[in-house]
């Protein structure tokens, strides 16, 4: 493996692995076929779950109305079995995201599906919502990271998901007729500033307040039924026509299509282009990319209309992604997984996690790291920079989840490895004399192994 | 050096903050200037806490009827209102005016009753309105975004998760008791050897290294307290509440030792408030808890105790009347406790709104009679002395509270 190829395998991909062949190529190629490590460890699509709200709701029901004592007992244990099978599926899954991880041979996708579920955030906070995040990501994002720009905005903006974290279930057209009979309702702009800001045009975009509101009026109409489907209902529209960037949209009954043409061309703006070739430089290459490899990027994006594979080469075939400088740092879930990639734990026993597992050994560390998995605290996701990373709490968890990984190995079967060829399974030529020495002068193995991972060749990309 | 004098001399240097030791590796943070000399505590009772049952209005008419007679312990001097007998301990403290409460507060969030928008809105201090703009920011953050010469120790947000409260543009600095390293000196050693190179990941070990070490040592604070009674006191509360039982104490000290030092703004949770059943169970413990969380802070912080204002919020209160199984749902109105050397106690703030069905909140919720950010914004302005439009502007942008009366000494 050339230092060259390590560089990227680190900056695009997941770091080394025995069945990985390293380098752009490797990188690349893998995207442009099927995604075969998702079918291998599966995670249900949102559509599977969506009808979960209903089946609570009647769980409920059956508790309320329950008429005799023994039927209130059968209706509780009935509900609490049913959350508890919720709570094995979603450890599983869970489990089933690292196994993906850990023994891919197309690390880039996993890392462009974290990328966009990240630039599509969305919390669940209420209800089975808590619960089905990734699943969105399963129907939403992942299909999508190889195909045009303008069908992944639109899947993930028009999804019963991130509809109903960014309230525009309850937005309502002031002049649509639910609105007119009642006038103490009206507009929620918050998903179309955060289309406008967020998802494609990015802060320093052309828009105008005028622009949020006109998108608002747009995307008013927009539901999601206790059937957990996405609907669009005209009696709760705007009536249009609306502006937006100058351009008008729909006409006086408000149609879901008006939505699907807003979002297309906002796709293709020239400013969306700019905002996610920058996203990505600063996501994959540097905190502070250079001028010159955004615009390269940029320039891709406008060129193919949005095609996201010739974007992503357009990122790896630039020179600042060779460079030996590595100002990143992986976030916790990140080096979490890549830790794991490194040590091989075997990913069917993974996706057969049990919740108090994944608890201990993942959720709590993760958030003891500092990033509490999916839990971010706006809609913008996690922070990119290094320095958002590395303070002392943060840091004080990985070295706590490094120094504990005997524990979790042996909940999943796995031998702790030699630590003197552990730098070198994990960092290949990206491993210095430092971090050699301390991996072989250390007082135990499980200390060996965990200061390969603590180290800044490790921990940085 | 031998282990008890070594120990002495960590426990010096980390509380001290001073950088004289020749290895980074037991040099604490930096010693910065605070801007200025009075602390500030606040405290989120996530969860809901019952403002009807902790501080009690056993002077309503309806009290009794709806909550059952209880004999008052502790009261104000007017009768109307008593403490629940959890909150006891706080005796001497509210005899001596250095803990009040505020009643029938609460934050503009209202109907949805859900624990995280509550929570939510009442640590961004803003954005209670439908559609109203995102704010990224807490309204703790916003404060230290006004001042010059905040430096990342200035604020610490204490415990494991993230805070809204203090997130922002400001610097702070975040730790949790829980995040104590348990690692070799040889690993000690190697991990300061891989970091030499790489001043980023060498600053955040030797911070983290340090904060673990202070914590080791400094545990129980008992050491740092100059009284002895008071020391017994601390030490046999942390005995008294080893291991998970004892989380809230560990985070006192911790903020009681670092208010000490350079902090001057501390911020953390005490959960456990949802009382839906056996609520005369579930609140005893959890009032158990912040009685004994004040008390380790007023123990810990000796002398900083008369410059220091506490702030005890919640998200919401809960519903006037008992539910079927003996707890509440989530409500409206609530109570605010404030506590501190600094405050003027011995009184409950706040206007009486009733517990009577037609004077309650949607017929259900104590009535809230004033915003409960009202009285944080008053007592930050007395606190820190900052002009009333930084705290109506920018801190709590469009909040009057010009009719809170003077709550501090």
């Amino acid at each position: 493996m050339s230092l060259e190829d390590a560089l990227l395998d680190a900056r695009f991909g997941l770091g080394p692995h025995p069945s990985f062949r390293s380098g752009a190529e490797a990188l690349l190629a893998p995207l442009t076929g099927p995604d075969r490590i998702a079918a291998t460890h599966p995670i249900a699509p949102f559509a599977d779950l969506a009808h979960q709200g209903d089946a609570l709701r009647q769980l409920n029901r059956a508790r309320r109305e329950a008429a005799t004592a023994a039927a209130r007992e059968a209706a509780v244990d009935a509900r609490r079995d049913y959350q508890r099978a919720m709570r094995v599926r979603k450890a599983r899954e869970t489990g089933a995201l690292l196994a993906r991880a850990v023994e891919t041979r197309d690390p880039m996708r996993e890392r462009l599906v974290r990328f966009w579920a990240d630039h599509f955030t969305v919390v669940g906070r209420h209800f089975y919502l808590r619960n089905a995040v990734e699943n969105y990501v399963e129907e939403a994002i992942r299909p999508n990271v190889t195909g045009r720009f303008s069908d992944l905005l639109a899947a993930a903006i028009l999804h019963p998901m991130m509809v109903l974290y960014l309230g525009q279930a309850s937005s309502i057209g002031p002049n649509s007729r639910m609105g007119r009979e009642n006038p103490d309702r009206g507009l929620n702009e918050n998903l179309a500033r955060e289309v406008l800001e967020l998802h494609t045009l990015g802060v320093d975009g052309a828009y105008a307040q005028a622009d949020v509101r006109q998108l608002a009026e747009l995307l008013a109409g927009l539901i999601v039924p206790q059937d957990g489907t996405l609907r669009f209902a005209p009696h709760r529209g705007e009536p249009g026509p609306e502006q937006v960037l100058g351009r008008r949209y729909g006409r006086r009954i408000p149609k879901i299509e008006d939505i699907h043409q807003v979002l297309a061309d906002l796709a293709r703006h020239p400013d969306t282009a700019r905002h996610i070739a920058r996203k990505l430089a600063v996501h994959f290459v540097s905190d502070t990319p250079s001028a010159a490899l955004v615009a390269h990027v940029a320039a891709r994006f406008v060129a193919t209309d949005g095609d996201l594979l010739q974007v992503y080469t357009a990122l790896v075939e630039h020179p600042d992604a060779r460079r030996r400088t590595r100002d990143k740092v992986k976030p916790p879930w990140d080096f979490v997984v890549t830790s794991l990639r490194a040590l091989q734990p075997d990913g069917s026993r993974l996706a057969q996690a049990r919740t108090g597992d994944v608890q201990h050994h993942l959720l709590r560390p993760l958030a003891d790291m500092g990033q509490p998995w999916e839990a971010p605290t706006g809609p913008d996701g996690w922070p990119e920079t290094a320095a958002h990373w590395v303070t002392p709490q943060g840091l004080a968890g990985r070295i706590g989840w490094a120094m504990r990984l005997p524990d979790l190995l042996g909940a999943f079967g796995t031998p702790l490895p030699d630590p003197r060829g552990f730098a070198d399974t994990a960092l290949g030529p990206l491993a210095g004399p430092t971090v050699r020495f301390a991996a072989q002068a250390a007082e135990t193995r499980a200390e060996g192994i965990a200061l390969v991972l603590l180290s800044p060749e490790f921990q940085r990309r | 050096m031998t282990d008890q004098s070594r120990r002495r001399f960590l426990l010096r240097s980390a509380a001290l903050g001073c950088s004289a030791a020749a290895s980074p590796w037991v040099t604490p943070l930096a010693l910065a200037s605070a801007p200025w000399d009075n602390r500030l505590v606040v405290i989120l009772l996530r969860g809901g806490m019952d403002g009807i049952d902790a501080i009690r209005p056993v002077g309503d008419p309806d009290y009794a009827r709806l909550r059952g007679a209880v004999a008052p312990e502790v009261g104000d001097p007017t009768g109307f209102y008593a403490l629940h007998p959890a909150l006891s301990p706080l005796r001497s403290m509210w005899d001596d005016g250095e803990l009040a409460a505020a009643h029938a507060v609460s934050t503009p969030y209202r109907d949805k009753r859900s624990h995280f928008d509550g929570q939510d809105l009442l640590e961004a201090g803003v954005g209670f309105v439908p559609g109203a703009e995102r704010q990224g920011d807490g309204w703790l953050n916003r404060l230290l975004q006004a001042v010059p010469g905040v430096q990342a120790e200035t604020a610490f947000a204490v415990g494991r998760t993230s805070m809204l409260l203090l997130s922002g543009d400001a610097p702070f600095s975040t730790w949790s008791p829980e995040s104590r390293l348990a690692i070799t000196p040889q690993a000690k050693l190697l991990l300061q050897r891989l970091y030499g190179a790489d001043p980023l990941f060498g600053q955040a070990a030797t911070a983290a290294i340090s904060l673990s070490d202070a914590l080791e040592y400094a545990a129980p604070t008992a050491d740092l307290v100059e009284d002895d009674a008071d020391a017994a006191t601390l030490t046999g509360m942390m005995e008294h509440r080893r291991g998970a039982a004892g989380g809230h104490l560990r985070i006192a000290s911790f903020v009681a030792g670092r208010l000490r030092n350079e902090t001057r703004i501390a911020a953390f949770s005490l959960n456990g408030w949802d009382t839906h059943n056996a609520q005369h169970r579930g609140l005893d413990r959890a009032l158990d808890r912040l009685s004994e969380t004040l008390i380790a802070l007023k123990l810990g912080l000796g002398p900083v105790w008369g410059r220091t204002a506490v702030l005890a919020m919640t998200e919401f209160g809960r519903t006037v009347a008992l539910n079927g199984t003996a707890g509440t749902d989530h409500g409206t109105g609530g109570a605010m406790v404030l506590a501190g050397g600094a405050v003027r106690g011995g009184r409950v703030h706040g206007d009486w709104p009733g517990l009577a069905e037609a004077d309650r909140y949607d017929r259900r919720d104590l009535m809230p009679t004033a915003d409960v950010r009202t009285y944080a914004a008053q007592a930050m302005q007395e606190l820190f002395g900052l002009s009333r439009a930084v705290l109506s502007e920018t801190v709590f942008p469009g909040l009057d509270f010009e009719k809170v009366g003077p709550l501090l000494r």
